[in-house]
């Protein structure tokens, strides 16, 4: 024999199963993360996640950094809702600070995160579509998706990363063209989410695809740490903003949808029933919004001189406001020491804020409980026997987004 | 009735008596500790218990205090019982020189990635772990980054000569 041969690793020829990276840079995988499937055939014998590609460190970053600069690192870990980390963050520092918010802001911060919880869901189930064979309908919505981003530029300037509202309450107050614009979403979004139904939901080649496909149980759900519809999908009906209301939301009148089965398509059909519920909720809040007439309805922050930055102009005028100003900036104010935990209902499930402060001017210690990051681990035991196919849709229909497991 | 956190302390003395011990409540969370060799005891009993039910493990990370001498490590469990809606806060301290603290991976399939985070920022070694290695960090990095003898860079700091950046 020649010494020209390729030389293998030893017993690949032996070898009945497959190996295959999926990812991390794959376009099925949406996002930068590997697994490592073991195949035999196209059945998935085995899966090993590999994560960490985009980790930056958020916590250890933010325990140099007073609480307004940790704000835009919360943007990055759900990027699809940007909005309901940033809030989820506000929450929490207002928390141990004590802050008393006036119910205006907290309806306003309900109509953000639930705008926030329809654009994430409408991606999350577009792109369902998209894995199964259907563009048509994440072209479609992201029109919508638009609409929703376009509300977001209007009250707070950008759009994806959006560092949305600050400790107390909103930057600045909500513009008439907001409301124009949020009117027009109102108006125009439902029936194109029943068109997006429509198009899914009874679609023969959908159903077939997604019915029992990446299936667990409520109890094994429970087990793995899940949350949000995920969770819902399984048939238990623990929502955040019902079991621990944050913002205002005891006020609000809406269903948990709940699945069955716990498999993509009842995944599905949670997110687009929730994309009703948020609706709902929007109108209500927007309803109760509108009542604030006169003065009251010029208030979009509490008064925290210590946290909440000063308006321009007063702090070219005002001896008190340039201070506080100065010291905001510069990060010279002392919290108050303790430990508190806050969370909220992301779009993908829990998201919570474990906090700790010894009286210094940034955290001592600061935890996300990302949800992506704690139901990911199911991944193996859900696509286990599974095609590789039905293995990328449940991927794609688990909602995982690579900024927020990796922190 | 509902379950309050005064009940939870008492069952808790009840079954471990003085080793259940810190008791306390920050904004309303019950908080508490024990030593380290019972935490899967602690954890058993608030999971096996047909009054508590703390079934459902929300969280876990590990908290470092250098000048804590002996507990410089304290791992810091979140618990949600969901049917009665109580979330409470346990914690363990361990010593950094030996950090094993035994694993709830048996107990919930949850802790099994939560765990290896704590690990890789913290070195904290779960006794018992089935696969106890590095999640987010590379696997040849041979220091844990989360503890706070490794600063981040000193916002005043004189001696960087970056002329980009005005400092």
């Amino acid at each position: 024999m020649s010494d020209h041969h390729i030389k293998l690793p030893e017993g690949s020829i032996e070898k009945l199963t497959t190996t295959l990276n999926l990812g991390p840079t794959h376009p099925a995988t949406h996002g930068v993360f590997q697994n490592i499937l073991e195949l035999d055939g196209e059945r998935i014998i085995s899966a090993e996640q590999t994560i960490g590609y985009i980790h930056r460190a958020f916590e250890k970053i933010a325990e140099r950094r007073p609480l307004y600069q940790i704000t835009p690192l919360t943007d990055r870990l759900n990027y699809c809702s940007a909005p309901i980390n940033n809030m989820g963050w506000h929450i929490t520092c207002e928390k141990l600070l004590g802050v008393k918010i006036p119910k205006r802001v907290d309806y306003l911060r309900v109509i953000i995160m639930e705008l926030a919880r329809i654009a994430d869901h409408l991606i999350c189930n577009s792109i369902v579509g998209v894995d199964t064979g259907a563009f048509t309908g994440f072209l479609y919505v992201m029109q919508y998706r638009e609409l929703i981003y376009e509300i977001y530029e209007e009250v707070c300037g950008s759009r994806l990363t959006t560092n949305i509202g600050r400790i107390g309450g909103f930057e600045r107050n909500f513009t008439p063209t907001a409301f124009e614009k949020l009117e027009k979403f109102l108006r125009e979004y439902p029936k194109v989410l029943r068109e997006f139904e429509n198009l899914f939901t009874r679609n023969r080649i959908f159903m077939e695809r997604t019915i029992g496909c990446g299936p667990i149980t409520g109890e094994r759900a429970l087990n793995y740490g899940f949350t949000g519809p995920n969770l819902r999908a399984a048939g238990v009906d623990y929502d955040v903003r019902v079991h621990t209301p944050y913002s205002s939301y005891e006020e609000f009148e809406f269903d948990i949808p709940v699945g069955s089965t716990g498999d993509c398509y009842d995944r599905f059909l949670v997110r687009n029933q929730e994309m009703w519920q948020s609706l709902r909720i929007i109108e209500q809040a927007f309803r109760k919004v509108k009542e604030f007439k006169g003065k009251d309805a010029e208030i979009f922050h509490a008064e925290v001189p210590e946290y909440y930055l000063p308006e321009k102009k007063d702090v070219y005028t005002k001896m008190e406001a340039l201070i506080w100003h100065f010291k905001i900036i510069m990060g010279e104010i002392d919290m108050p020491a303790g430990e508190v935990y806050q969370s909220v209902e992301g779009a993908n499930g829990e998201l919570g804020f474990y906090l700790i402060t010894d009286g210094g001017r940034t955290p001592y210690r600061l935890h996300f409980r990302r949800p992506c990051f704690v139901y990911y681990q199911a991944y193996e035991e859900i696509s286990k026997g599974a095609m590789l196919s039905d293995a990328i849709i449940t991927l794609s229909s688990l909602n995982l987004i690579a900024g927020e497991m990796d922190a | 009735m509902a379950l309050t956190n005064e009940i939870i302390q008492q069952r808790l003395i009840e079954k471990f008596g003085d080793q259940v011990q810190q008791f306390g409540e920050p904004f309303g969370m019950l908080t508490f500790e024990a030593p380290k060799d019972l935490n899967l005891k602690v954890l058993q009993f608030l999971y096996d218990d047909e009054v508590l039910k703390f079934q459902f493990l929300t969280d876990l990370q590990a908290v470092h205090y250098p000048d804590n001498k002996g507990r410089e490590l304290a791992v810091v469990y979140h618990l949600h019982s969901l049917t009665n809606n109580v979330r409470i806060r346990f914690k363990v301290f361990t010593d950094i020189l030996t950090p094993d603290v035994y694993s709830a991976t048996a107990l919930y399939s949850s802790a099994n990635w939560m765990e290896r985070e704590t690990y890789d920022f913290y070195g904290v070694n779960f006794v018992g772990h089935p696969n106890l290695k590095r999640i987010l960090n590379v696997d040849e990095m041979d220091y844990f980054p989360m503890r706070k003898e490794f600063p981040l860079e000193e916002q005043t700091r004189v001696d960087k000569d970056d002329e980009m950046f005005g400092r």
